[in-house]
């Protein structure tokens, strides 16, 4: 199994080498989804640079001490075991490999020394009955071959935070399973992002795909900051259906390597921050996922500012939508006899006129 | 904002017009004798059909139209909440009012009814239509038999020997009689279907609306589409003979076609013209019976009998065919389309209920389809044609009498008075002295025309009296395209805030240009490429422009308009039923129209 997996080139096969996060970064990836780009170090890397190793023995030793009733105790477990694992040298050709990936991926982008994102990927976050979610690192605006190594060996040692062994003894893992990818992936510099459900949120018209932007990264959005712009597009013709410019108060914009907060007025503010052609492949992209996987989704995404638009929307995260999803769907025929349902219309025809548009 | 049209009793004789009651029927004028009723009724303007004033006997059509209308609603499947459609004449314009039915119980009385009448047709739709069109077509034949003849100086010697016992003012009389009652029966076979039909699609439309809140009209409109109508047929030969003129070596031909007696000529005189015109003949009965505007005005001008018009529509395809263009409707795309979005909305739907009730609606909706498209052929386009022709034969008798100055001044006297004519000139003839007809009858109709004049000057309110609270008739709705809404914003006075106008979205894109306003089919040779159309209505036989523009707005008609239908065939963005659209655009203005969401932006002043 090699040590690194660039998404384009994942089969289901490396499944279990990437972790579930990056597997679906994969499997996105192969159905055409427009995620960043980007590669996996697999569990097998980890497993060379921590599994019969001198170093492996030495975690394991220092772990031995640690008493989960004891938190107090766990800190300076866990800051040795970190030490450890982030002193120890890479081997050889994990670091050959990842350098490799990395200078593929500048490539891939035009760039040098490409910023990108390193997260974590653990297997145990895939476990049915537990949630790893946010117990391990992620580390952003990364560049160059050497710190994305530097920065994969932190992910690896944050599998022994405090927290995470605290969690792992709770939830009964055992250490020797636990295994972690990284995901190292193009950091986007949006201009505008936000998130979209494939089903509209207010009434669960299936039809419409359901769009909320901010100018910038997507958080505003997604905390509810500001009030974002809303569109509707029908998901069959893509024709926007609604549309609801608001009056956009904050941007959290990328200046350089750095996030800044920048208070919105004038056009900004009160313009709509994606032009048509971006809604429409905004809610293709929605769609896609959704018919990837065979269920109404909700989706982050962000407008790829080095890409040119209208096809530079990044596909960030895809989950399935849950409020109206897990509700039964009432049907809408009244009867299948045509006789009856016309002269139910008869007596109370619909207003044929447009509802959208407002 | 005011909230109510004015009365129909407010509304001025315009300078010029006085007396123009006379020139219609007693009923159809708004009265004294049933002023209660009438002023407390919404009548609205069709602009669809009678966008400017009727001549007296054009009024004819009017009358039948909407009697036959009703009698369906009414008398014949008894729609349960809804009665006919009164109509009124008011400075010559028509007016139209949706009569409902009021008690509930009466509604309930009226269900079993329509279930089992109405239940009835669309179960055997598919052989009643079969049937209808053989009617239509022995109808036809049966107006095309229809002989005008001058009075002879003396019978022919048969009608002695054979003893006939009547003679040619008889058959004169006869014959003026048979042909308005064949144009009675035309207007009963026009509304046999098209209630009904419209009644499949308002059920499809709601459940679609139902099932999908945000669905846009258009996918609703695109799923039924698509289909081979003959509505298409006179432009799809059009396009056939601008081929076979390619093929046949005649562009320089074609190059200048004003002047039809000309290219006529041209053609006769080499074999390969000869060859273009037996193709020419063998499709012109009965596609080229097409008239330029809604087919109900005499004025109308109709392809065969104005083969300038054809002319330059091929003269056009053949430049397109020329520069290697592709004249084609995208008939494979749109219908490729259209089964693509049923598919996926299909797919979209809650439960296997609903798609079976889908299927049966939309199914239903395509069976009707094509008869609702095509009648509109048979019957304004073909059939009107053979009845103004007839009518014509008639006034070149009675123009030759002297009873009128030209054929056309027919048209100036009521349907009601031409018997009357007629007697005057069969019993003068009879005695063998001269009628009163030549005196009266000239000097009657200039007096007519000039009031006609000022009647076509005035602009007519787009509705007058009291606004329904909401606009329920099914057909109203369908057909007019007159909604709630469109009552408010006439009410309003039709721009919204930003100084745009809204309408239907009839067919989608986006598209921006010069406008280009006209008010009739004789305007529409003015239309230059990547211009907007800007017009009251289109009509089917401008089709052949739809190759030009960029886009259309209409000041009338809903989703199922033609100008919307064709929009979507020509895949041109279209804004239906702006109510003002050609008031406040001006030819040559720029204009944004989004045919996604009805909205028309004015981008300079």
């Amino acid at each position: 199994m090699p040590y690194v997996v660039h998404f384009d080139e994942y089969t289901p096969e490396v499944r279990l080498s990437l972790g579930g996060k990056n597997a679906s970064l994969g499997e996105m990836t192969g159905a055409g989804l427009a995620v960043p780009p980007g590669f996996a170090v697999t569990t097998e890397a980890f497993t060379a640079h921590l599994a019969g190793t001198a170093l492996g023995r030495e975690v394991k030793e220092l772990l031995s001490a640690a008493d989960p009733s004891d938190p107090g105790a766990l800190e300076p477990i866990s800051a040795a075991v970190r030490a450890r694992v982030e002193a120890w040298p890479l081997a050889a050709e994990v670091a050959e490999e990842v350098a490799a990936a990395y200078d593929r991926l500048c490539h891939q982008c035009g760039t040098d020394a490409l910023p990108v994102a390193v997260r974590s990927s653990a297997t145990c976050e895939d476990a049915p009955d537990a949630s790893f979610a946010g117990e391990h690192d992620s580390y952003l605006w990364v560049r160059g071959a050497a710190e994305v190594a530097r920065h994969v060996v932190r992910c690896w040692s944050s599998l022994w935070t405090a927290r995470a062994i605290c969690y792992r003894v709770e939830t009964g893992y055992a250490d020797t399973v636990v295994a972690m990818s990284v995901g190292v992936q193009k950091m986007v510099r949006p201009i505008a992002s936000g998130v979209a459900f494939t089903l509209n949120p207010s009434n669960g018209d299936r039809s419409q795909v359901a769009i909320d932007a901010n100018w910038g990264l997507g958080e505003p959005v997604v905390s509810g900051e500001v009030t974002p712009d809303n569109y509707l597009v029908d998901k069959v013709l893509f024709e926007i259906t609604s549309r609801r410019v608001s009056n956009k108060t904050v941007e959290l914009r990328v200046e350089g390597d750095a996030v800044e907060r920048i208070e919105l007025s004038g056009q900004r503010a009160t313009g709509p921050c994606l032009t048509d052609a971006e809604i429409k492949a905004v809610a293709r992209l929605a769609r896609k996922a959704e018919r990837h996987y065979g269920c109404p989704q909700d989706i982050e995404w962000a407008l790829d500012s080095e890409l040119p638009s209208p096809d530079n929307v990044a596909l960030l995260q895809a989950r399935p939508e849950t409020v109206w999803s897990r509700q039964a769907r009432q049907p809408v025929a009244t009867s299948t006899n045509v006789m009856d349902s016309i002269v139910s219309t008869l007596c109370a025809p619909i207003h044929t006129r447009p509802q959208s548009a407002t | 904002m005011s909230d109510r049209f004015p009365s129909p009793f407010e509304i001025e004789t315009p300078p010029g017009a006085e007396g123009w009651e006379e020139l219609y029927p007693y009923y159809m004028v708004f009265s004294e004798d049933r002023r209660v009723y009438e002023d407390s009724m919404f009548w609205f303007q069709d602009g669809i059909h009678w966008p400017t004033a009727m001549t007296p006997w054009d009024a004819t059509f009017f009358e039948y139209a909407i009697a036959a209308l009703s009698q369906y609603n009414t008398r014949h499947y008894l729609i349960p909440p809804a009665l006919g459609v009164d109509a009124r004449i008011l400075n010559g314009y028509g007016y139209l009012s949706p009569v409902g039915v009021a008690d509930p119980a009466e509604i309930e009385a009226r269900v079993p009814h329509f279930l089992e009448r109405a239940g009835f047709y669309f179960g055997n739709w598919d052989r009643l239509y079969g049937q209808w069109m053989e009617k239509m077509r022995a109808l036809i034949d049966e107006m095309e038999s229809v002989r005008f003849e001058a009075l002879p100086e003396k019978e022919d010697l048969e009608v002695v020997t054979e003893g006939h016992g009547t003679g040619s003012g008889l058959t004169l009389a006869v014959s003026y009689h048979r042909l308005i009652d064949l144009a009675l029966k035309l207007w009963q076979y026009h509304f046999e279907f098209l209630n009904l039909g419209y009644a499949a699609y308002l059920d499809y439309f709601g459940f679609c609306k139902q099932a999908f809140p945000g669905i846009p009209d258009l996918s609703i409109a695109k799923m039924v589409a698509g289909v081979d109508v003959d509505l298409f047929r006179p432009d799809d030969e059009l396009k056939a003979l601008s081929r076979a003129a390619i093929e046949l070596g005649l562009e320089k031909t074609f190059a200048v076609t004003d002047d039809a007696e000309a290219v006529m000529t041209e053609l006769r005189s080499t074999p390969a013209g000869q060859q273009w015109l037996e193709r020419f003949e063998a499709v012109k009965h009965p596609w080229f019976n097409f008239s330029s505007g809604s087919g109900f005005y005499h004025t109308d001008r109709i392809w065969i009998e104005h083969l300038s018009i054809p002319f330059g529509f091929i003269g056009n395809y053949v430049a397109k065919l020329a520069a290697g263009e592709n004249i084609d409707r995208p008939v494979e795309q749109v219908r490729a389309e259209r089964d693509r979005i049923a598919t996926e909305y299909t797919e979209l739907l809650a439960t296997d209920e609903d798609r079976a009730a889908f299927a049966g609606k939309l199914g239903l909706a395509r069976t009707v389809f094509p008869y609702v498209e095509n009648h509109n052929f048979y019957v304004e386009h073909w059939s009107h044609s053979v009845l103004w022709r007839k009518m014509r034969d008639l006034g070149r008798v009675l123009a030759k009498e002297g009873f009128v100055a030209d054929a056309d001044d027919v048209f100036y006297l009521k349907r009601t008075e031409i018997p009357d004519a007629i007697i005057d000139y069969y019993s003068a003839w009879a005695v063998g002295v001269s009628p009163r007809g030549p005196q009266y009858w000239p000097r009657e109709v200039e007096r007519r025309k000039g009031i006609l004049e000022a009647l076509r000057q005035w602009s007519p309110p787009k509705a007058l009296g009291n606004p329904p609270e909401v606009v329920t008739e099914p057909f109203t709705i369908m057909l007019w395209g007159i909604t709630s809404e469109s009552v408010k914003a006439w009410l309003g006075g039709g721009s919204d805030a930003s100084g745009g106008l809204s309408g239907f979205a009839a067919s989608p894109g986006v598209a921006e240009g010069p406008a280009r306003v006209i008010f009739s089919a004789d305007q529409i040779s003015e239309v230059e490429d990547g211009e907007i159309l800007v017009a009251p209505l289109t009509a089917p036989s401008w089709a052949p422009i739809f190759g030009k523009i960029g886009a259309t707005v209409t000041d009338i008609g809903g989703m199922m308009s033609h100008a919307a239908i064709v929009c979507r065939e020509y895949g041109l963005p279209a804004v239906t039923g702006t109510a003002f659209g050609t008031s406040q655009i001006k030819t040559g203005q720029r204009i944004r129209v989004d045919g996604s969401n009805g909205t028309v932006t004015l981008l300079d002043d």
